[in-house]
């Protein structure tokens, strides 16, 4: 099994698909002869060209537009926003354009496009690009959304995103960059929808993403040792949701803490939780527990952005409360 | 502005003809729209016919456009039925789109309608994608980007402005200046005179053309798209023009300057190439009466038709939001 990081899962999913299909085109801001700000996407300028690969203007509205337009007239484009805290400098073509373009139309156009972005906190970038951004995807019908946290989904799912005829956002985690795993030789196009049980467990569902799914994981080895069985789902993508894994989990385990890198207000945890007291409230033995950094933001300052972010301590501590209802 | 040359018979024939269905059809809106048949807002482009005709003449099949709310004659034009405009705008099945889009949303990939946007200079960078993919592509196809000239003032203007003049894209960027962005008149908004003085800021050809005279339109716009299929990159042209109505439904323009709104008048686009067939001899009165009535005719047919067309089935409501 090839070992790779999350970065490089990146880069060969793209390459892998301009290999395959010549329509899938990539611009972005400092993406083609740097490698990107992140150093995801060497070597890409290099072999498919000055045609196909595009440094952009610093210019968020006119990437999400052009390709918007590249995608309506025969493209397959993927679009770099570089800090996922800029969707907010282009949601107007994110929002009103990508997402309702084909419906506006009455279905004239697919809108086969993919935007990337990295997101999350702990990396001392300060306030304005740190932000998990999610929540303000989701209320937006028509967009699909992908949040890997392995280089195998990562791998799986870039490329899903991008034979995909729907606008997919792929967030990438900053923190995960470095991320050591297997992609598997046959690892090909991941369906996007589908959750993940990272590791099972009898007693309490944790559901994540992300950084947070290997806080869980490391939270479930600790409370193991205390006798609590820990079940952790992997969400992988937001939009569409797979209700049926998480509802199955709840209904084993009957306890739920759901642990996200968010604000609480209007956080997709709200989503899970009412998708629960929906349709399986009967199984719960215990309140629903949500883990996230409550309404604070992230700050610069280590022990500040430690702490806003979910730690291992804050999940197990979660998890205990209802395990012991 | 200099002298037009005056184009064939056959294209003075089509262009006064597709004025005068958007002239009729636009004036049938605001009825329709009294009657409640029209819902929200319209935002007519009466005096503003020869800029959507002009345009449209000079493209080929293939090039694309996005333009604004004020579009209904720009689908027109482009060759949008009158059908599927007026059921379009009465929210029926058999629309453009299929219902969903409304006046501000019209759209027809068939005839390279990328869509109207609702959303000030929003169209602009669309335009800049759909040049790019022509440009990766190879292909020959130009992209055209109309809007006012309130959409100047807007940051998409300047990102794509700037994007599409590094790339050498094929687009046009086509301002119709009507003197008024909503309710405000330019010199409060803008500091410049004349929009395409901004072209100079991206390296591009800047060129002011009479809106009023369709043959003038065409003669610039064909010109700029010549430039942009040969790869020599955008241009920003900006066609003076007036709208007779308010920005929209309710806004009777009481903010317009004593006297302007005449002194346009005596340059209505439609009577501008009327009068030059009439000097030439390709037209008299009683054929341009004639011409007037067969018009009104397929607009009311449209709209008689429209009114018996069903509304969309409410399960289409959560069809085509993903393909």
């Amino acid at each position: 099994m090839p070992q790779m990081t999350y970065r490089e899962a990146v880069c060969k999913a793209l390459a892998d698909e301009m290999r395959t299909d010549e329509q899938v085109i990539f611009f972005g801001e400092d993406v083609a002869v740097a490698g990107g700000v992140f150093k995801v996407t060497p070597g890409l300028y290099e072999e498919f060209g000055s045609n196909r690969v595009r440094d952009t203007p610093i210019s968020e509205q006119a990437i999400v537009g052009a390709a918007l337009g590249a995608a309506i007239t025969g493209l397959r484009p993927v679009a770099e926003l570089m800090f996922a805290d800029f969707v907010f400098v282009c949601m107007d073509q994110i929002v009103n354009q990508v997402a309702k373009y084909r419906y506006m139309s009455g279905g004239q156009f697919t809108v086969p496009l993919t935007i990337r972005a990295a997101q999350g906190a702990g990396a001392g970038f300060g306030t304005q690009h740190s932000q998990c951004v999610e929540s303000f995807l989701m209320g937006c019908p028509g967009l699909k959304l992908v949040v890997p946290s392995t280089p195998a989904d990562m791998y799986g799912l870039l490329r899903g995103a991008i034979r995909e005829d729907n606008p997919v956002f792929v967030l990438e985690h900053k923190l995960l960059y470095n991320m050591t795993g297997d992609v598997p030789d046959d690892t090909g196009p991941m369906k996007l929808g589908e959750a993940h049980v990272v590791r099972e467990g009898n007693d309490v569902t944790i559901v994540s993403t992300q950084l947070m799914v290997h806080r869980s994981l490391e939270a479930a080895t600790e409370l193991e040792k205390e006798g609590i069985s820990v079940e952790v789902i992997d969400l992988r993508s937001l939009a569409p949701l797979d209700k049926d894994t998480i509802l199955d989990s709840v209904a084993k385990t009957n306890r739920l803490v759901i642990v996200e890198e968010a604000p609480h207000s209007a956080g997709w945890g709200g989503d899970i939780v009412s998708l629960v007291a929906d349709e399986g409230i009967y199984w719960l033995d215990a309140p629903i527990k949500r883990v996230n950094m409550g309404q604070a933001l992230v700050a610069y300052s280590p022990p500040l952005e430690d702490t806003v972010v979910p730690n291992v301590g804050r999940i197990a501590e979660a998890v205990r409360n209802v395990a012991q209802r | 502005m200099t002298t037009v040359p005056a184009l064939n018979l056959d294209s003075r024939q089509w262009m006064l003809r597709r004025m005068l269905e958007i002239r009729i059809a636009e004036e049938q809106i605001q009825g329709l729209f009294m009657q409640n048949l029209i819902r929200g807002t319209t935002h007519l482009c009466i005096g503003q016919e020869a800029c959507s005709v002009g345009i449209a003449h000079a493209l080929q099949p293939g090039d694309t456009v996005t333009c604004t709310y004020r579009g209904h004659g720009h689908a027109l034009a482009l060759g949008m039925t009158m059908q599927k405009l007026i059921a379009e705008m009465m929210g029926k099945a058999s629309g453009a789109c299929k219902g969903k889009g409304g006046s501000m949303h019209l759209t027809d990939a068939s005839i390279g309608l990328l869509g109207e946007n609702a959303i000030v200079g929003a169209g602009l960078p669309i335009a800049v994608g759909a040049a790019l993919s022509a440009q990766v592509k190879g292909e020959s196809r130009i992209a055209v980007a109309i809007f006012g000239e309130g959409a100047t003032n807007i940051g998409t203007f300047h990102e794509a402005l700037n994007m599409a003049a590094i790339w050498k894209l094929p687009v046009l960027f086509i301002c119709e200046n009507n003197l008024y962005g909503e309710y405000s008149p330019m010199e409060n908004t803008t500091p410049v005179a004349h929009i395409a003085e901004r072209a100079t800021a991206y390296n591009i050809p800047g060129v002011v053309e009479d809106g009023q005279d369709a043959e003038a339109v065409y003669d610039a716009v064909k010109e700029a798209a010549d430039r942009a299929r040969y790869g020599e990159g955008p241009t920003l042209l900006e066609l003076k023009t007036y709208r007779y109505r308010g920005h929209s439904r309710t806004d009777t323009a009481p903010y317009r300057r004593p006297g302007e709104l005449d002194e346009w008048l005596k340059r209505d686009p439609i009577d501008v190439l009327a009068r030059k067939m009439i000097a030439d001899g390709q037209l008299d009165e009683t054929e341009l009466e004639e011409l007037k009535q067969g018009t009104e005719r397929l607009v009311f047919d449209a709209i008689e038709w429209a009114k018996a067309e069903p509304f969309p089935p409410i399960e289409s409501l959560f069809e085509d939001i993903y393909a």
